[in-house]
């Protein structure tokens, strides 16, 4: 996804840390082989920069400058919410919606440009307050959802499937915002991807209720 | 409940510890399985790591430390730091307490992490120090 993107700006000072939030042993390793990308892709079993960084989703990122400094907290890596328009017959979007979902991946592009051209000076990096402002501590449960699913993965690992099927399905329940959680447990399809009528079912009831699967991104200039 | 082997995960990692005390929801481990595990030691002004102190709540001291053990699950609650353990009590994960996380926040650092990529090489985010990094999630799910 951003192998053009890293080929262009790597030259001058920017890389692409890619993280695979993949617990199932060999599942990520067909994806890196096809795409073969030149910039380093890690594979997180225990969804540990997830939890560190609070991403739920794919994808998400999170914009480190030079010193090591957050400068946008995670959000939406250029995606759009498609899925939400989808014709659950026709399996198909309008046009003006995928129109717009390549606008967004172009803009969140431009974006990432300019921050490598212009650095703390690009509008699209946030003073460290309007950055805290974005970042919040784990609340209880949150946290909770956390070590429950570390220790259900820990569980697996060691051939406690029970138990450690038991805790996924907790840290799951603790954590609703966490599409990480919800697919990686999820029934998968024969592909190997979590995209069967339960979690297109999933993404419209949380859609309705204003938890859409891909929010936009809060930076100048986002297509509407 | 016997002296027991258990892991201890925490956000440093993973660490065997050969006998600690598992009663229910409290793990009482001695000194210096305290010290391996998480970096704290027992002061007379409270758990210490560094420069940094806990003092011990006034009349509640017998809930975190007895007999020479620490109550390291009671500790980490009352740090704000989420605590679970597997039914039998072996493993055992230690989320980042409350305090950790409200200055991680304010001083906006990245929190380093290592990891594999396919060919079992380890990268750490440190080692990009310098650069750039857009860091991005993806999964084959």
């Amino acid at each position: 996804m951003w192998q053009r993107l890293y080929e262009e700006l790597s030259p001058v000072g920017f890389t692409v840390i890619a993280v695979a939030l993949d617990s199932e042993p060999g599942a990520p390793e067909p994806w890196i082989e096809q795409a073969s990308p030149t910039y380093p892709v890690l594979i997180d079993r225990e969804h540990s920069v997830a939890r560190l960084y609070n991403l739920v989703n794919v994808p998400q990122a999170v914009w480190i400058n030079e010193q090591g400094r957050i400068v946008r907290p995670p959000e939406v890596a250029g995606a759009y919410d498609t899925l939400n328009r989808l014709d659950p017959v026709t399996r198909t979007v309008p046009q003006e919606v995928t129109d717009t979902a390549r606008a967004t991946r172009l803009h969140y592009l431009s974006a990432i440009r300019d921050w490598v051209a212009n650095g703390a000076a690009s509008p699209y990096v946030l003073s460290e307050d309007q950055a805290r402002a974005r970042m919040q501590p784990h609340d209880a449960q949150v946290a909770e959802a956390h070590t429950t699913f570390r220790l259900g993965q820990h569980l697996m690992a060691s051939g406690r499937d029970a138990e450690g099927r038991a805790c996924l399905e907790e840290a799951k329940r603790l954590h609703p915002e966490s599409w990480a959680m919800w697919r990686q447990t999820a029934t998968k399809l024969e592909n190997g991807i979590a995209a069967g009528p339960e979690y297109l079912a999933r993404v419209r009831a949380r859609a309705l209720e204003d938890k859409p699967y891909y929010p936009p991104v809060d930076m100048p200039g986002v297509p509407e | 409940m016997a002296l027991g082997q258990i892991t201890l995960l925490t956000e440093t990692g993973a660490v065997g510890l050969a006998d600690a005390d598992v009663r229910g929801h409290d793990l009482w481990l001695a000194a210096a399985a305290l010290n391996v595990a998480t970096g704290f030691e027992l002061k007379p002004e409270g758990l210490c790591r560094d420069d940094l102190c806990f003092p011990l709540p006034q009349g509640r001291e017998h809930e975190f430390t007895r007999d020479g053990r620490v109550n390291v699950a009671a500790f980490w609650r009352y740090r704000g730091g989420a605590v679970t353990h597997s039914q039998a009590g072996d493993i055992w994960v230690l989320g980042e307490p409350s305090d950790e996380q409200a200055t991680r926040i304010e001083s906006l650092e990245a929190p380093d992490f290592t990891l594999p990529d396919a060919s079992g090489r380890m990268h750490s985010l440190s080692d990009y120090r310098g650069r750039k990094v857009l860091l991005a999630t993806w999964a084959s799910w």
